[in-house]
């Protein structure tokens, strides 16, 4: 038998009803929600602020009688203290920024997304928690040691085997980029597979279906949000780096014919020129308008992953 | 001790124990299933009756620190010897208690495993579609959407689709684990209808946590109860007034378990 439940007049019931928590509670419970609330929005109040004071900066240089946008966006030639006449196009910069990004997720998509899935689905217990630690070492490694790397380790060795005249070039900085973006694209990637739940494996295996096929057919389309951003997070780290490319790439502004060319990156360009360009000057708000761009290209990025993801979700 | 394949034994195990770690939870037992019988597997939870079906179909091998010990012959092949597990697995159909709908259409979820297998004509895929989802008594509620996703449908929808699934590779034993448990009874009805049905082109073990579907449904019915065979006998014998162990009456009475 269960004991009779207490009367309503009981005092355990009365105080119960009665009971209010103290004002400070109330009131801490109010400012933990406002904090909250701030913490939330200030990412829209740093995007915005960072966007305006770029912008501010940039601005005025759109006004000058010599500046053209088209010829800034459309021209390879760069030459922002030339005596004579000033040009500033950065094409050759768009370039060198595309292709060392395009052959860095060549490298790093195939080798980050196999990692991911032999790490999810084929090593063993330990191995992982081995790999994984190794792998989160590697993502932790500064990117002036990366370009360090590239400079010194990786220049000579591209030099000796390929008969490049130098040793720093697209294919550099490329394999650095690949090598920083391999550890964030297997550790998001290992995620997205993990969180497929097991429940589609055995479901799967019990009709009978290899565990290639598994992994093809079932857990690749189950995981491919994850997997999508686990890429275009890699890609989003190819357009910002700025200090291994900046050493790896050889810094020539030179549209490239081949992956044996130096390039100069968007970013490599403002992080090398802003501090020698006096403040105010055409050279200076130039360089802003190119943080204008590579801002506007990153946002690109993360809209169009945005909607490939929605639309694959929609359907 | 010699085993000869016998028309009359299409699965036969013998002296089968599973152990999870240092816990055993199927402890030594031998049965045989015979062809184109349902087999009622009743009893508690954790009497060992999800992990016995899934030593059968080996899924138990992706299951970490379980060990296996005796022996599983299906058509006189051992299950734990045999050279192809893939080939063994499309042998048996499977039914988890609670739908797992792949994230493919509907279509996709029954053209998995003949695609998976090699089939890759369409006109065949078509066919062999409809006909499984005809078996599941699915056909008329989804043939105009086909193509939207499986995990939309209802959950006793959802159900019948993993039962169109897993006849879709065409296996000689159909196995079905609480397929009832998250559907409605009208809906239960008419899949146990389909079984009554598909009884005549297949064996099937029905694992159920109602004792009465099992009387409802299967020809023998073997009463498991923590890792062991309690009793496995008629149907009507152990739903009747005088089963040979005491403890089968008082389970399918209700008075334990």
């Amino acid at each position: 038998m269960s004991p009779a439940p207490a009367p309503d007049d009981s005092p355990a019931v009365m105080a119960v009803r009665a009971a209010r928590r103290p004002l400070w509670a109330r009131l801490g419970e109010k400012s933990i929600e406002g904090m909250v609330y701030v913490s939330g929005i200030s990412a829209i109040i740093f995007v915005l602020g960072i966007f305006v004071f770029v912008l501010k900066e940039a601005l005025p240089v759109l006004g000058h009688e010599d500046f053209s946008l088209s010829r800034f966006l459309f021209s390879t030639e760069w030459y922002p203290t030339s005596e004579a006449s000033k040009r500033y196009g950065v094409l050759a910069m768009i370039a060198g920024t595309f292709s060392v990004t395009l052959l860095a997720m060549v490298i790093a998509v195939p080798f980050g997304l196999g990692a991911a899935i032999y790490l999810s689905e084929f090593c063993g217990q330990k191995t992982r928690e081995t790999l994984k630690i190794i792998i989160e070492f590697l993502a932790a490694v500064p990117s002036v040691v990366w370009g360090f790397i590239g400079l010194t380790v990786m220049s000579k060795l591209i030099v000796q085997f390929t008969g490049a005249p130098v040793g720093v070039n697209v294919l550099n900085g490329g394999i650095v980029l690949a090598l920083m973006s391999v550890p964030i694209i297997v550790s998001i990637g290992e995620d997205a597979l993990k969180a497929v739940p097991d429940s589609y494996r055995e479901a799967a295996i019990a009709l009978g279906v290899t565990r290639w096929q598994l992994i093809w057919r079932v857990l690749l389309p189950a995981a491919k949000n994850g997997l999508l951003a686990a890429v275009l997070l890699g890609v989003g780290r190819g357009v910002g780096e700025t200090m291994a490319v900046l050493m790896a790439t050889g810094h020539a502004v030179h549209v490239p014919q081949s992956v044996l060319d130096s390039v100069r990156t968007l970013t490599a360009n403002i992080a090398a020129e802003l501090g020698e360009a006096s403040a105010g000057s055409e050279h200076y708000r130039v360089l802003f308008l190119t943080g204008v761009l590579l801002f506007t290209l990153t946002f690109a990025v993360n809209l169009a992953a945005d909607a490939i993801v929605r639309g694959i979700r929609r359907k | 001790m010699v085993t000869t394949p016998s028309r009359t034994k299409q699965i036969e195990v013998v002296d089968l124990r599973l152990s999870y770690g240092l816990k055993e939870v199927i402890r030594g037992i031998s049965f045989a299933v015979h062809p184109n019988e349902i087999l009622g597997v009743i009893g508690p939870a954790q009497s060992g009756k999800t992990s016995l079906l899934r030593c059968i179909n080996r899924t138990i091998d992706f299951t970490p620190d379980s060990h296996v010990s005796g022996t599983i012959t299906i058509d006189g092949e051992d299950v734990y010897r045999t050279g192809n597990v893939y080939t063994l697995r499309r042998k048996i159909g499977m039914v988890a208690p609670l739908p797992v709908g792949l994230p493919l259409s509907i279509y996709d979820n029954v053209a998995f495993a003949p695609r998976c297998a090699g089939l890759s004509r369409r006109g065949e895929l078509d066919s062999i579609v409809e006909q499984c989802l005809r078996q599941a008594a699915l056909w008329d509620e989804v043939k105009d959407r086909l193509d939207s996703l499986g995990t939309k449908l209802s959950g006793g929808q959802q159900q019948r689709l993993t039962i169109a699934r897993a006849l879709s590779h065409q296996p000689e034993i159909l196995c079905l684990d609480e397929f009832s448990i998250a559907i409605d009874p009208v809906t239960t009805m008419r899949i146990e209808d389909v079984l009554k049905e598909l009884r005549r082109h297949m064996t099937i073990i029905l694992v159920t946590n109602l004792t009465q579907q099992a009387r409802r449904l299967a020809d023998r019915t073997m009463f498991l109860w923590k890792g062991e065979i309690v009793e496995l006998d008629r149907t009507e014998v152990i739903f009747s007034e005088s089963p040979r162990d005491r403890r089968t009456r008082e389970y399918v009475e209700g008075i334990f378990g």
